[in-house]
């Protein structure tokens, strides 16, 4: 059972949110603070290019050689003493871990972040079958608390102001004097430290995602600044690691180029704070640790996607700066794209994930404006992969007839240049007269999809080839410069 | 029946055009596993000595860790007693079977001493790093009775003890003595990097240190065990 989605209501679901204060000051924050530091942490590192080179590069030829690393990972899990199960759904991955939780009578689950366990719906399995899962992250509890989804794969409460959560933490927390202060963020921390410890300690099965998975040792390797996705996993008897099959990087030293990108795309930090490799149980003469170490293997889609045109898609880390850097993004927030994976990542992950036809309005959700490509850190060209789910759209007739209609009547006049000079020159001429008191419209007629929202600029009067021709002629006809 | 491993292997090669036999594909991932080619290394931490060591503290100190410089082990006891005495902290401390630390003279100080895993009720706790490197600041720690894994996380004010010599560039140097230690392709449990003390910037994007794990981290350097 995967995550239900609201894709298909993106129009509304963008409305809503452009017209939701509070949403709209939480989103200030990615605008500024994500980017600049990630600015910040590549510019401080000189060889951070070559990096991405490296980052691309590996996952490329993990994604080559999928089968045979899956097949060294697995060996290499089973000697440490660990047990792989592959899941080819959602279901088949809840019901394994489901079962493994069952196994040893678990009635409290920790979980560490978790993008995949979103996506197979993980939180609703456990809870049918009568146990309580804990989101241990900040972020995810806090959302956990509130009944939502992550609006962001690394700051999953980032549509939240600090108010926001001061209230459901006195709505939830009931045990708790009701006149203390939450006006300060450090006494939210402190609370959620207070009340999450006892759950690290009582827990019986503690779940884990893996930033990647190393084929040569059979370890996984966790990154995060809380320390929750180790309290996760070395309290309770069992540890469970989800993971998707991309997730697989051949040696150590690769793990540490990803690393090295990961953190600097994500966060703006150099190395996250505690960055942790797991590998198989506690051993005989270990004092802590856990007594077993699954790890649950999700294809849900992906093995579909190799050799296709979305077959880059599956480099992705999860740093989420497409997402920081894209106007879509800033604009409406990460739950109006009604599923797990919000931003550009998610516009082209989605649907190919639940299917074009429930998702096809997040590749158009873009401007191309190109600044998703321009940090991603392993070089996915994310506008080419929304271009193309674009095409599958047209070509599937899942646009709407407006749209159809309009395509048809502009390739009418571009087959026939003549009539397009022509017709586009006395537009632009007459918009430009139409608009030149106030240099915008309010409103124009057909246009209303535009205006609703935002002013039209007006047209200076002067068409693009038009211009262009007027500066060719120019520069032609200007003596050359000699020295 | 097939199973799903079975299906998922074979949807794989069916994507990527494949039988999984084919010899240069096994060479080409067998030579990777057996050589780990090591990529691209910043030339931040490949330095020499005491630069090295600078490098270090200063990119500890820039995630928040502070730093102490002692000659010898010796001088840990006093060390910890005088951190925990200017930040009015309990004067308690607990290790694991580390020979670095037993060995030493606790008894010079008030202190009350405790060993083994931490149980979630110790506020401070003291580690030996296997290692540290100086690209960013970072130290490593393994799982074992020597230094268990609970004591990183679970005090809210964690000591870990580095040698200076055993301060390496990045990553890569980790990999080595890893490697060095319990053989090709062998990991204990749990290998911890550790860069600054815990944190979190879940709510508005502000960092606030103290989230799960410690509140504070204070790096012991000695010169000489």
């Amino acid at each position: 059972m995967s995550h239900a989605s609201t894709s298909p209501q993106f129009k509304a679901n963008t409305r809503k949110a452009l017209g939701d204060t509070q949403l709209q000051a939480a989103l200030g924050h990615v605008r500024h603070r994500f980017i600049d530091k990630r600015a910040q942490a590549a510019a401080r590192l000189p060889e951070f290019e070559a990096l991405r080179d490296s980052a691309r590069d590996i996952k490329d030829h993990v994604l080559a050689h999928l089968d045979l690393y899956l097949e060294t990972y697995e060996a290499n899990v089973t000697a440490s003493g660990g047990k792989v199960h592959f899941a080819r759904n959602a279901q088949e991955a809840c019901d394994a871990i489901v079962g493994i939780c069952q196994a040893r009578g678990a009635k409290t689950v920790t979980k560490g972040k978790s993008m995949v366990s979103e996506e197979i719906g993980l939180n609703a399995a456990i809870e049918a079958a009568g146990m309580v899962p804990v989101e241990t992250d900040l972020g995810e509890y806090i959302i956990q608390i509130r009944g939502e989804t992550p609006s962001h794969i690394i700051a999953p409460a980032v549509h939240l102001t600090k108010e926001q959560v001061a209230a459901d933490f006195r709505h939830t927390h009931r045990h708790l004097p009701a006149q203390r202060d939450l006006t300060a963020p450090e006494s939210l921390l402190s609370e959620a430290r207070g009340i999450l410890r006892e759950k690290f300690l009582a827990a019986d099965v503690g779940i884990t995602g893996a930033n990647m998975l190393i084929a040569e040792t059979g370890s996984s390797i966790i990154v995060t600044n809380e320390g929750n996705g180790d309290l996760t996993q070395i309290l309770p008897k069992v540890h469970i690691v989800i993971a998707s099959i991309e997730k697989i990087v051949p040696t150590l030293e690769d793990a540490a180029q990803i690393l090295r990108v990961l953190a600097r795309s994500a966060t703006g930090q150099d190395m996250t704070v505690y960055t942790t490799l797991s590998t198989g149980p506690r051993r005989a003469d270990d004092p802590d640790g856990p007594e077993e170490y699954h790890v649950v293997l999700v294809d849900n889609g992906r093995s579909a996607m190799l050799g296709s045109e979305f077959e880059e898609m599956l480099r992705c880390i999860r740093c989420g700066a497409c997402m920081n850097h894209c106007p879509v993004y800033h604009a409406v927030g990460g739950h109006a794209y009604g599923w797990v994976y919000p931003g550009p990542m998610g516009a082209v992950l989605t649907p190919s994930l639940i299917g074009v036809d429930e998702a096809g309005h997040l590749p158009n959700a873009s401007t191309f404006c190109g600044r998703c490509e321009s940090v991603c850190p392993v070089r996915i060209p994310l506008p080419k992969l929304m271009r193309h789910w674009r095409e599958r759209e047209f070509e599937r007739h899942l646009s709407p007839a407006t749209i159809r209609a309009g395509l048809g009547l502009w390739a009418f006049f571009a087959k026939r240049p003549v009539l397009y000079r022509f017709s586009t020159t006395l537009g632009m001429r007459l918009l430009s007269i139409m608009g030149r008191a106030k240099g915008r419209f309010h409103w124009l007629p057909f246009t209303s999809g535009w205006t609703q929202s935002r002013d039209l600029p007006a047209p200076q009067g002067e068409t693009f080839q038009a211009q262009w021709h007027r500066a060719q002629k120019a520069a032609n006809a200007k003596p050359s410069v000699t020295s | 029946m097939s199973t799903a491993r079975d299906d998922i292997l074979s949807n794989i090669r069916r994507s990527l055009g494949v039988h999984g036999k084919e010899a240069p594909r096994l060479a080409s991932v067998q030579n990777r596993l057996a050589q780990t080619p090591a990529g691209v290394i910043p030339a931040r931490g490949q330095l020499e000595g005491e630069t090295k060591t600078a490098m270090f503290i200063e990119q500890a100190e820039m995630v928040q860790a502070s730093v102490a410089r002692l000659a010898s082990a010796a001088e840990i006891p006093a060390e910890v007693a005088r951190y925990l005495r200017e930040h009015n902290l309990p004067a308690t401390i607990r290790m694991g079977a580390d020979p670095l630390l037993t060995a030493l003279d606790w008894n010079a100080t008030s202190m009350a001493l405790s060993q083994g895993p931490s149980t979630g009720h110790d506020l401070n706790a003291i580690s030996v790093a296997s290692a540290g490197f100086a690209e960013t600041g970072s130290l490593m720690l393994t799982s074992g009775q020597d230094n268990p894994t609970t004591l990183n996380f679970l005090p809210d004010t964690h000591f870990v003890v580095l040698k200076t010599s055993d301060i390496e560039v990045g990553l890569e140097s980790m990999w080595q003595r890893l490697r060095a230690r319990f053989g090709k392709a062998l990991m204990p449990r749990t290998v911890n990097f550790i860069t600054g003390p815990s944190r979190s910037a879940d709510i508005e994007q502000s960092m606030l240190l103290g989230a799960h794990g410690p509140r504070s981290l204070h790096i012991l350097l000695i010169e000489t065990a």
